[in-house]
C-alpha cells in the first residue's frame, strides 16, 4: 500500500494545563474515508485542530503527504491542500454566501464548473448566494461550511460532525455530497456520530478513548460486531439508527 | 444563477419595528439633527452647528477608525492610539510651516498642494510608526488585555516625549492656508471653509473604506477575521499580516485625523491625541467594537450633539457625550452596531 495522505504518531496536545492528546496514532489512507469514532469529550475534535494547526502538538509527528506539519502555522497547512469544516462550522454570517465562498477559494476565482456541481449538491446555496450566511438555517449554514471545503479541489478534507442538529432529511443531503466526494477519490478523515452514515461511507474506522486511539480496522469490521462497539464506545451503533 | 429553490421561500411582511431595526442606528443622526432644530432658535445658527458639528464627526471618525479594526480584528485594546494623532500633527504641521510661501499664497491650488504634501508625510511618519508600534509594543502582549492597557500607554507616553524632545514642550500655533480661512455664508449661516473640506474629506474616506470593505477581497479577509480569525487562518490566510496591514492604515488614518485636527484647533501640543481619545473611546464603543459603520455613525452623533449642546448649554457639553454613551449602551449595549463574534 502506497504512504498514506495523513499520519499521526504519538501526537500529544495539552489544552492549559489538561493533557487531552496523549500519544494519537492513526493514518488516513488516499482516496478513503477514514471515521473518527469515540464517545463525547475523547479528542476527537482535538485532534482535528491539533492537524489544522490550531492547537500545537507538544510531542509527535504529524505527516501531511509525507511532510511534517506539526510546526506549520495554520494558514500554511491550510495551503497545503486541507479543507476544514470545524464542528463549529465556522460560517462569516456577516458575509454573504457568495463571500464566504470567494474566502474558501484561496488560491484563485471561484471555478465556475465546480460551483455548478455544489450548486446541484446543496441547491439552496444557489437561491440564497447574495444573502447573508447569517440568516441561513442551521442546515443551510451546514452546507455552506461543507461547499466551502468542497470549493477547491483537496488534498484532505477535515470534516467535524456534518451531520449534528440535523433532520433527517439533511442528513441524507450531507451525506450524499460526502459520497460525491468519496467517489471522487478525496481522502477524508470525517467526525460522525451518526452511525448510518458512518457505517455508509466509512472504509477504515479510528475509535479514539481518553486521548488514545483504541481501535483502528475496517469499518465494516466495527459495523458488524456490536459487542466491539459497546465495548469501544459504550454503545451499540444499531441504537443510532 | 436563477434556479428556483427546492421549497418557495416566502417573504412575509415583518412588522414595522424588526424592518426598521438594522436602520435605527442611521436614523439616529437625522433624529439629533431634528432635536437640535427644535431646541435652537434660528435656523442659520442651526445650519452653522450642524456644519461644525459633521466636521468634527468626520475628523473624529477618521481618527477613530483604525482602533475600531485592530479591536475587532486581533481584540486589541490600543491605549496608545492617540500618540499617531499628535505625531501626525507635529509632522504635517512642522511640513505646513516649511511650505509657508504655499500656504500664503491666496491661491487654492498652492494650499490643497500643500495640504496634501503634509497629509501625505504624516501618513507616511505615523504608518511607519505604527508598523514599529505594532512589532515592539503590542505584538509581546497579544491575547492579554490588562498587559495591553499598561504597554501600550507607556508606549504613548514615550512617543510624547520624544515629541518634546523633537518639538520642544511649547505648543505650536498655525494659521489654515490662505483659501482656507473665513467662512462661506449660505443662507444667513456662516460656515467655515475649513470646516466644509473637512466633511468632504471625512465622507469620501468613509465611502472607500467601506468600498474597500464590502468589495475587495482584503475587505472580506479583513471582515471574516473580524468575526472568527481562526476560520479565516484555516481557509489559508495569514491573519497576522492582515492585521498589521490594519494596524498601519489604522496608525496613518490616525496621522492623516491628526493633520486635520491641528489645523481645525490652529494649534498643537504633543498631548493633543490623548486628550481626544476620550471622545473616541466613546465613538468606538457605542459604535460597535470593531464595526467601521458604527464608527462612523457615533462619530457623527458625537460630533452634533457636543456641538448643540455647547450651544445651548455651556456646561452640559462635556458630560453630553457621556450620556449618550449611556443611554446608547442601555439600549444597546454591545453598541449600535454590535460586531457578530464567532464563540
Ligand atoms: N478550549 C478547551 N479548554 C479546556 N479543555 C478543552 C478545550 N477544548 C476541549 N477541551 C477538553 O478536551 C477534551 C476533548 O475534547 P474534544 O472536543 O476534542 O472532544 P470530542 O471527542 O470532539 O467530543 P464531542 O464528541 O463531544 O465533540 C474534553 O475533555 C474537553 O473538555
Ligand atoms: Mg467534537
Amino acid at each position: 500500500m502506497s504512504d498514506p495522505m495523513l499520519r499521526l504518531s504519538g501526537v500529544y496536545t495539552d489544552i492549559a494545563q489538561y493533557h487531552i492528546l496523549q500519544g494519537v496514532n492513526f493514518d488516513v489512507p488516499r482516496g478513503q474515508v477514514t471515521m473518527l469514532l469515540g464517545r463525547n469529550g475523547v479528542g476527537k475534535t482535538t485532534s482535528l485542530r491539533t492537524i489544522m494547526g490550531h492547537w500545537r502538538a507538544r510531542a509527535g509527528q504529524i505527516l501531511l503527504d509525507g511532510q511534517d506539519i506539526a510546526a506549520l502555522p495554520t494558514p500554511a497547512i491550510a495551503r497545503l491542500g486541507v479543507g476544514y469544516v470545524p464542528e463549529n462550522m465556522g460560517i462569516f454570517s456577516d458575509l454573504t454566501v457568495e463571500e464566504n465562498m470567494i474566502l474558501a477559494a484561496s488560491s484563485g476565482p471561484l471555478d465556475r464548473t465546480r460551483l455548478d456541481w455544489l450548486f446541484s449538491v446543496f441547491p439552496p446555496l444557489q437561491t440564497f448566494w447574495k444573502g447573508h450566511a447569517g440568516n441561513l438555517s442551521g442546515g443551510q449554514k451546514q452546507m455552506l461550511s461543507i461547499a466551502r471545503a468542497m470549493v477547491e479541489e483537496r488534498r484532505l478534507y477535515l470534516i467535524d460532525e456534518p451531520t449534528k442538529g440535523l433532520a433527517p432529511a439533511i442528513v441524507s443531503t450531507m451525506a450524499g455530497a460526502l459520497r460525491q466526494l468519496k467517489d471522487q477519490g478525496a481522502s477524508i478523515l470525517l467526525v460522525e456520530q451518526n452511525f448510518s452514515v458512518a457505517r455508509a461511507l466509512g472504509d477504515s474506522a479510528v475509535v479514539m478513548d481518553d486521548g488514545r486511539v483504541v481501535w483502528t480496522g475496517a469499518m465494516a469490521e466495527l459495523a458488524g460486531d456490536a459487542a466491539l462497539q459497546e465495548r469501544l464506545m459504550g454503545l451499540s451503533m444499531e441504537a443510532g439508527h | 444563477m436563477t434556479a428556483a429553490p427546492d421549497h418557495t421561500p416566502t417573504m412575509s411582511r415583518a412588522g414595522l419595528a424588526e424592518r426598521l431595526g438594522p436602520y435605527i442606528p442611521v436614523l439616529l443622526i437625522p433624529a439629533i439633527m431634528a432635536f437640535g432644530l427644535i431646541f435652537i432658535p434660528s435656523m442659520s445658527s442651526w445650519l452653522t452647528l450642524t456644519v461644525s458639528g459633521l466636521a468634527m464627526g468626520m475628523m473624529i471618525f477618521i481618527m477613530a477608525s483604525g482602533m475600531t479594526l485592530v479591536f475587532g480584528l486581533m481584540d486589541v485594546i490600543n491605549f496608545g492610539h492617540g500618540v499617531f494623532i499628535s505625531v501626525g500633527a507635529f509632522v504635517g504641521i512642522s511640513i505646513l510651516l516649511v511650505l509657508g510661501h504655499m500656504t500664503e499664497a491666496p491661491s487654492l491650488a498652492l494650499n490643497l498642494a500643500a495640504i496634501l504634501a503634509a497629509v501625505l508625510a504624516a501618513m507616511a511618519a505615523t504608518g511607519v510608526l505604527g508598523w514599529a508600534f505594532e512589532r515592539v509594543i503590542v505584538k509581546p502582549v497579544y491575547g492579554a488585555h490588562l498587559k495591553q492597557i499598561l504597554v501600550t500607554m507607556g508606549g504613548l507616553i514615550v512617543v510624547e516625549q520624544l515629541i518634546i524632545v523633537l518639538w520642544g514642550p511649547e505648543e505650536i500655533y498655525i494659521l489654515r492656508p490662505e483659501a482656507l480661512r473665513g467662512a462661506i455664508t449660505f443662507a444667513g449661516a456662516a460656515m467655515e471653509k475649513y470646516r466644509l473640506l473637512a466633511v468632504g474629506i471625512g465622507a469620501v474616506l468613509f465611502l472607500v473604506m467601506r468600498y474597500t470593505l464590502r468589495r475587495t477581497k482584503i475587505g472580506l479577509i479583513v471582515r471574516a477575521g473580524v468575526e472568527n480569525g481562526e476560520m479565516v487562518e484555516a481557509l489559508g490566510y495569514r491573519l497576522r499580516l492582515v492585521f498589521v496591514g490594519v494596524f498601519i492604515a489604522g496608525s496613518a488614518l490616525a496621522g492623516l485625523g491628526g493633520v486635520m485636527w491641528g489645523l481645525y484647533q490652529e494649534v498643537i501640543t504633543a498631548h493633543m491625541g490623548q486628550q481626544i481619545m476620550i471622545l473616541i473611546f466613546i465613538v468606538v464603543i457605542i459604535g460597535g467594537l470593531g464595526s467601521v459603520e458604527g464608527c462612523f455613525i457615533g462619530a457623527l452623533l458625537v460630533g452634533l450633539l457636543q456641538n448643540y449642546i455647547a450651544f445651548l448649554e455651556p456646561k452640559l457639553a462635556l458630560i453630553s457625550n457621556i450620556g449618550l454613551m449611556v443611554a446608547i449602551l442601555m439600549w444597546r449595549p454591545q453598541g449600535m452596531i454590535p460586531v457578530v463574534k464567532a464563540k
